[in-house]
């Protein structure tokens, strides 16, 4: 009776727990299925390095280089931002901060990596981008700037944070021998903990960049929305989240449009899967690096 | 005989936060001596000796109060250049800390961060620090390995070895064989041997036959207190004072 | 530290050398930059907190947060939105709770421990970090088309679910597995099934845990707008939704159309500010709220 019952519970959560990976797999799968059809349709290099994005034209284009740079530069400028300040804050709290400001700060930028997306792109279009286009002289406030710059500070507290999870990892001894050879706190830090820390703060700084790429709403408000390949940092652009956010409402289900979204869909998805692997694999080198693994 | 003093603490208390650690001690290190610190597990002999590099400056919320003076200069004054201090009193801890660079950036790093550019002035004293340390045999070949990949015994070295090249003229040794073998503890007691001739050495240990054979001058601490303090041998043969007896008896602690 | 004492001797600095000089100014300049780093970070995520408080602050009053938009969305409140982020959320994690943590008990105490469990585990490891909108193109072809839910709050809450699921199982599994193994041992040694020894010993240890993951989680979701903006959301609707296939309107979605349309900016403005607050304190309380079960959680294991 008893050995009854155990079998019982093992076969709930294997269903259970079947079901919830069903879902997940649900998600690769749907991908594939709803992009298939553009693929058959379309040349798969054409698209992806084609130039011209007209979607509604007739016959439409799908031209995905314009928007996959747009989110290649947007994100390479939101790093520009939160790579320093990010990693920058970490090593604050670590080196600088007495006791009782790490115990506030640490958390409150836990708490502010949870603002909503949204916030920071209204934030962006009603302030940042009204203020840059006055103090610039720039024609609109809306482009490729202002959304790297509220990325950015967006992916900072993220960035800080893993950091600084990373640089407390740096077991004290290593910091305690390097002082005690005479170097002083900078040289500790930069030549012992940042090094030792270093595939650390790496996976830190990679799990920011995929949260910049698959950003959506802040590239929606603030980006400016334009289909063109940018000249300078400060044109309108439109990144493939915004893409997809902004016409899946008008595509037509089943039509080349409709398949042309998901087809970018699945290219984020494996973008963002390889920026996931390679934190992965970065951060499993961490341990063994530290002597964890020995 | 003062002008062999090299280390002297006088009237030390010292505090965490709200507990006492050690209680008025005062005690001379003697010049180019090993002296050895023991006492039962929790005495203070690590708070004690960390004081004299001011590793204790790292703990948020410790105090003390009293004088350690180095070659009879205040190293607590305000004016001190600590990190000038700690080069100058070296220091290898309980459990083997290499960082995880390669042995020969190991050794390099004390040099390096006095912007030493010298190539082959920090090969040669890399080489001959291994050396000194009865090392270099076993790693002359894999100098640029990960020293975490070195054995306990051999990281223990390492870190002596790394110590010894920026030329300190005190070399505080907190257990530094506890974590090892028997082999192991002969080898860096042989080496200490050898040091003491160069260096002032301090060194503390739970080991009483190690306290024995390496030191000439001991000091057996309780409680945060300096119980007695005196030539080794005199320590382990005729104890002043009955709780040196009875500890090195093995009656406690 | 703090010293005391009289000074009698010198004070001493030994070998007063050029290099030391030198790296004690690239210290001042380092840690000046670090400094710069973390005023810049606190300053503008300051920044935001201050505008979205101070502007949205007038623009909040009972009726703002008890009634239902008025004229074109100029007057009125924000209540059926409130209403619907609510919904939504609680519909979320009503249905990924569960699963979740029956996926990650599974995953940890009942699967053999093969290399395939293992690419299991990394996969979901993975997803987490798959962006929304790509969870919002899922939700809108199987449930608002194929399941045939429509744009609705069912449709909506299940994407949601769905794209809190990974985290969840991944929190889950992570308190799990810091449970002690001595714990269990103890367990099955006194004679207590496999079963018994999950209900009784694992999960009420890893219980902080596994809420700490949940309630991330539901600020997550919470603030989530991409996700919804085809499978749930709607611009305005009359008053709250009657069933779980209406369409709902949310707080996120909300802020971003009175952004983008309509027809009268600063009246709008102005309610868009109020919403943010709105949203902003929801989702920042619910977070502040796992961070303290966390910091609490390290204190215990004296991390
Ligand atoms: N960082 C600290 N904060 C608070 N109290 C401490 C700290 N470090 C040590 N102590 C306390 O100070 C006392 C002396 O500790 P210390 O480490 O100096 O002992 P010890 O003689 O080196 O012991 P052992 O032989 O076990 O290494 C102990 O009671 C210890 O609990
Ligand atoms: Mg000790």
């Amino acid at each position: 009776m008893r050995h009854f019952r155990e079998t019982i519970y093992k076969w709930i959560f294997s269903v259970l727990a079947f079901a919830s990976l069903l879902f997940l797999t649900g998600i690769i799968l749907t991908l594939f299925v709803e992009s298939y059809p553009f693929f058959v349709r379309h040349d798969i290099s054409e698209s992806i390095f084609g130039l011209y994005w007209y979607p509604t034209y007739d016959p439409p284009e799908f031209g995905m280089l314009t928007l996959i740079t747009a989110s290649f530069v947007v994100t390479l400028g939101a790093m520009v931002v939160c790579i320093p300040i990010g990693v920058g804050t970490a090593l604050f709290l670590q080196e600088l901060a007495s006791a009782s400001q790490r115990a506030v700060l640490k958390p409150l930028i836990e708490i502010l990596a949870g603002i909503p997306s949204i916030i920071f792109g209204f934030f962006g279009m009603i302030v940042v981008a009204p203020f840059l286009q006055r103090l610039l002289g720039i024609p609109t406030g809306l482009n490729a700037f202002t959304a790297s710059l509220v990325l950015g500070i967006m992916a900072t507290p993220t960035v800080a944070s893993l950091a600084e999870d990373a640089v407390s990892f740096v077991p004290r001894s290593f910091r305690e021998a390097s002082l005690a050879l005479g170097a002083n706190r900078w040289q500790t830090l930069t030549r012992v903990v940042v090094p030792a820390a270093g595939s650390g703060i790496s996976t830190a700084i990679i799990l920011g960049i995929g949260r910049a790429v698959g950003e959506t709403m802040v590239v929606l408000m603030v980006a400016g929305g334009a289909a063109v390949i940018p000249h300078s940092i400060f044109d309108p652009v439109r990144p493939m989240t915004a893409t997809i956010a902004a016409e899946m409402g008008e595509a037509v289900m089943g039509s080349g449009h409709y398949g042309a979204l998901f087809a970018i869909g699945l290219i984020l998805f494996f973008i963002t899967l390889a920026i996931n692997i390679v934190a992965e694999i970065i951060s499993r080198r961490f341990r063994l690096k530290l002597g964890l693994g020995r | 005989m003062d002008c062999d003093v090299k280390i002297r603490a006088r009237n030390i208390d010292f505090y965490y936060r709200r507990s006492r650690a050690l209680k008025n001690i005062s005690l001379d290190v003697l010049k180019k001596r090993v002296t050895a610190l023991i006492g039962p597990s929790g005495c203070g002999k690590s708070t004690f000796i960390r004081l004299f590099n001011r590793m204790n400056d790292l703990i948020p919320g410790a105090r003390v109060e009293g004088q350690i003076l180095l070659d009879g200069f205040d190293i607590y004054h305000p004016k001190t250049d600590v990190v000038s201090l700690r080069r100058r009193v070296g220091m290898v801890f309980q459990k083997p800390n290499p960082f995880p660079k390669s042995i020969f950036d190991n050794l390099a790093y004390g040099l390096t961060i006095t912007d030493v550019r010298d190539k082959e002035f920090i090969e040669h004293k890399v080489i001959d620090s291994l050396k000194k340390a009865a090392l270099y045999n076993e790693v002359k070949d894999r100098l640029h390995d990960n020293a975490l990949m070195l054995s306990g015994g051999q990281q223990q070295r390492l870190c002596i070895a790394r110590c010894l090249a920026v030329e300190p003229e005190v070399i505080l040794f907190d257990e530094p064989a506890a974590s090892l073998d028997p082999i192991s503890t002969r080898k860096i007691e042989e080496l200490l041997l050898e040091l003491k001739n160069e260096y002032t050495i301090v060194i503390v240990t739970h080991n009483m036959q190690q306290a024995a054979r390496v030191s000439d001058y001991t000091a057996f601490m309780y409680l945060g207190e300096l119980v007695e303090y005196g030539d080794t041998e005199r320590i382990f043969t005729v104890p002043k004072e009955k709780m040196t007896e009875e500890y090195l008896s093995g009656k406690f602690g | 530290m703090k010293y005391k004492t009289i000074h009698t001797a010198e004070p001493f600095t030994a070998h007063p050398g050029k290099a030391i000089r030198m790296s004690d100014f690239s210290q001042a300049l380092g840690f000046l930059f670090l400094g710069a780093c973390a005023a810049f970070a606190l300053f503008f995520l300051g920044s935001i907190l201050y505008f979205v408080i101070v502007r949205g602050a007038p623009a909040i009053s009972w009726e703002f947060l008890t009634s239902a938009p008025r004229k074109a969305m100029t007057q009125g409140g924000v209540a059926p939105a409130i209403v619907g982020t609510f919904s939504l959320t609680l519909g979320a994690i009503a249905f990924a709770f569960p699963l979740g943590l029956a996926c990650a008990i599974y995953l940890t105490e009942y699967s053999p421990k093969t290399i395939l469990v293992n690419i299991i585990r990394l996969s979901i490891a993975n997803l987490a970090g798959i962006p929304s909108i790509v969870f919002g193109l899922f939700g809108f072809a199987i449930f608002v088309k194929v399941f045939g839910f429509g744009v609705s709050m069912l449709s909506g809450s299940l994407t949601l679910g769905i794209m809190a699921l990974p985290g969840i199982i991944s929190a889950s599994q992570e308190a799990i597995l810091a449970v002690p193994q001595s714990y269990k041992e103890a367990s099955l040694a006194l004679g207590a099934t496999h079963w018994q020894t999950i209900a009784r010993v694992v999960l009420p240890s890893s219980l902080p845990g596994i809420l700490t993951g949940v309630i991330l989680n539901v600020g997550r979701v919470a603030g989530e707008t991409a996700a919804i903006m085809f499978t749930a959301a709607t611009f305005y609707t009359r008053g709250y939704p009657d069933s779980i296939f209406s369409e709902v309107m949310a707080l996120p979605y909300h802020i971003y159309a009175l952004m983008t349309e309509g027809t009268h900016p600063e009246s709008q403005t102005l309610i868009a500010y109020g919403s943010s607050l709105i949203l902003l304190t929801l989702v920042l309380v619910v977070s502040s709220l796992a961070i303290i079960l966390r910091q609490r959680q390290r204190r215990v294991y004296g991390l």
